[in-house]
């Protein structure tokens, strides 16, 4: 009974972590998975961000310029295809972090709308 | 030329092909701690079993001077041989002829193997170590790949398909390992990914080494492409031959009986195994071994979702597919990985013709943002369509927790199981005895004095009542109470009297499971 004897060694040596499922808290070891998730935080559409890796070629808009929804922000070139972004909302915009010829990964912030 | 000359000619044309790459490129394989492909194969297969095809096919590149060169076998090693006496198909791509690249004539000769395993009927094993297309040989480098693609998918299910990577195996060619049964990976030595780290660079400025984008560990613990890990090439040699020694040659046949074996109860006792507070994890793979033969398990997938457990294990003789429930990892719930990890497992015995056997002990599913966005719905659906389709032998032992919508989930009666049975220490309740107080007496915990008094009053009322297996015997949802030592004689009876079991479900084309 060696590995049964190991696992209550480790409960007494609080090896464990809890893990709460409706209301009970099970002792348990997580997943690296589980370890690593990353905390949700809500979509916020007044920051814009590369929804794909790729190279900002363009940008159209400057700091404190109004726009209107559905104005061109800029064009990112990804997968062989350049892509126009364009604003989700009436607005000015707050700030912009990239600039032509950057490189970008994927959920990097490109625009702030204010 | 007489015959002598002939057969020397023979030989002489035999030893150039077999040297493959040749000296210089056989020691940089060397180098980097890989066996060569003819090595590989030889290590696999019983000693003087390989039967070699198409040793002296030439490769069809006829652009950019290819047409000049010479690529002995054209970069893959084809034949049939036998795995303790068990006859197997197997091609090895050879990494020292042009870098194992895959030209049309290489992907006919894997094609060929591919045709002659499922018209004989037997498994095939595929070894890659490859760099992939071979650029020259253009839109045929691909014709080559969709052909092995196809034909991966038509023998899905009719013949086992086991991929061994050995070296690199990218871009498109990792689809072929993808479509078959079962993928072995080695540290250090296989990588897989779509689009390796130089794309990753150019593109996205970002470094990653190739060990870390798609190394053995990445696809055994993280993506789940991967089946069986190990250390070294011969350790995973020895894990081929243990599966092939679990599987049927094909999906008319059932894997070959072994003879029957007693676990070893001097260092799996059952009765010693499970804390009977069903909030204490145990390890449920001693379960295992406290019933199945010899206490031999092989485990499928160890590193990935390892809050279920899967593998083969013998019953009296006869191979088992095992899905079980670990409480030792994130207290054993059913996730999106551990659904589709299970699911997956159930149709492979299922095809297979091997009987299932189910260990039920789960709080239910894992609450969370991630899971829900993940899509938890639809990969937990798996396991249900899974073992609501599947007709081979399904038998359920419910050892300690069996809550709401996990209770349906591992094979309960209402999805087909045939033998059901439950341990005095099962709980198979709508939900945790917690959760099920604070609803159903949530008035007469707010209007009493001590709440906290009334809840634990109120919890322990629901325990006693609800939290056992009599209820769900009362209506025969469970066949049988017994004791835990009792559990493999129940096993082994289900599968004495389930034999001959044969069910037909309705006619169709084919379903559409929640992929």
């Amino acid at each position: 009974m060696a590995e049964t004897n190991d696992i209550q060694q480790d409960l007494k040596k609080g090896q464990f972590k809890s893990l709460l499922v409706e209301n009970i808290k099970y002792k348990t070891l997580l997943t690296k998975k589980y370890q690593d998730k990353k905390p949700y935080s809500p979509k916020d559409n007044r920051k814009i961000m590369a929804f794909i890796p790729g190279k900002i070629v363009k940008i159209y808009v400057t700091i404190n310029q109004k726009v209107k929804a559905g104005d061109k922000l800029l064009t990112l070139e990804a997968m062989k295809m350049m892509n126009n972004i364009l604003a989700p909302l009436d607005g000015t915009i707050q700030q912009i972090t990239v600039k032509e010829g950057d490189k970008v990964t994927k959920d990097k912030m490109l625009i702030e709308f204010r | 030329m007489g015959l002598k000359q002939k057969t020397a000619d023979l030989k002489k044309r035999m030893r150039e092909a077999v040297k493959g790459g040749g000296s210089k490129a056989i020691e940089k394989q060397k180098a980097i701690g890989k066996k060569t492909a003819r090595e590989r194969i030889l290590s696999i297969l019983d000693p003087k079993s390989f039967h070699e095809y198409d040793l002296f096919v030439e490769h069809a590149g006829r652009d950019f001077d290819m047409d000049k060169k010479y690529l002995p076998g054209d970069g893959v090693i084809t034949g049939t041989g036998t795995i303790s006496g068990y006859p197997v198909c197997i091609y090895a791509q050879d990494f020292t002829v042009a870098g194992g690249s895959l030209g049309w004539a290489h992907a006919k000769k894997i094609i060929k193997i591919m045709d002659h395993a499922m018209k004989l009927k037997i498994p095939i094993i595929g070894i890659n170590d490859s760099g992939g297309a071979r650029i020259q040989e253009g839109v045929n480098a691909l014709a080559g790949y969709g052909e092995i693609f196809y034909r991966n998918t038509q023998a899905s299910g009719v013949i086992p398909q086991l991929s061994v990577i050995l070296g690199p195996c990218a871009g498109g060619a990792v689809y072929s390992p993808a479509l078959t049964d079962f993928v072995f990976v080695v540290e250090n030595v296989s990588k897989m990914f779509i689009t390796g780290p130089e794309v990753i660079k150019t593109v996205l400025g970002e470094d990653i080494s190739m060990e870390e984008l798609g190394g053995a560990k990445v696809h055994a613990e993280i993506t789940g492409n991967a089946h069986f890990f190990s250390e070294s090439e011969e350790e995973c040699f020895d894990q081929i031959k243990h599966l092939i020694s679990f599987i049927p040659w094909n999906n008319e046949k059932k894997a070959e009986p072994f003879p029957k074996k007693p676990p070893k109860a001097r260092h799996y006792n059952i009765d010693e195994i499970i804390p009977t507070d069903p909030r204490q994890p145990y390890d449920v793979r001693d379960i295992i071994k406290s019933i199945c033969d010899d206490s031999e398990f092989l485990e499928i997938q160890e590193h990935f979702a390892a809050n279920i457990v899967i593998g083969f294990v013998r019953i009296a003789g006869q191979t088992v597919g095992v899905v079980a429930n670990q409480p030792l990892v994130l207290a054993g719930v059913l996730d999106v990985d551990s659904s589709d990890k299970a699911a997956r497992f159930i149709r492979y015995c299922d095809s297979f013709n091997i009987p299932l056997l189910t260990l039920v002990d789960l709080p239910g599913y894992l609450p969370g943002i991630d899971q829900e966005h993940a899509g938890v719905i639809r990969h937990g659906a798996k396991v249900l369509y899974a073992y609501s389709e599947a007709t081979v032998p399904k038998i359920t032992v419910i050892m300690r927790k069996a809550y709401g919508g996990g209770y349906i989930a591992m094979c309960s009666h209402h999805l087909r199981a045939d033998f059901v049975c439950a341990w005095p220490t099962a709980e198979i309740a709508v939900m945790g005895p917690e959760g099920a107080a604070n609803i159903i007496f949530r008035n007469e915990i707010k209007a009493a004095e001590n709440p906290d008094e009334m809840r634990r009053q109120k919890i322990k009322e629901y325990k006693n009542k609800f939290a056992n297996p009599y209820v769900a015997a009362a209506y025969g949802f469970v066949d049988a109470v017994i004791e835990a030592k009792e559990t493999r004689n129940f096993i082994v009876h289900a599968l004495e009297v389930s034999s001959q079991k044969k069910e037909v479900g309705p006619n169709k084309k084919h379903g559409l499971p929640p992929f």
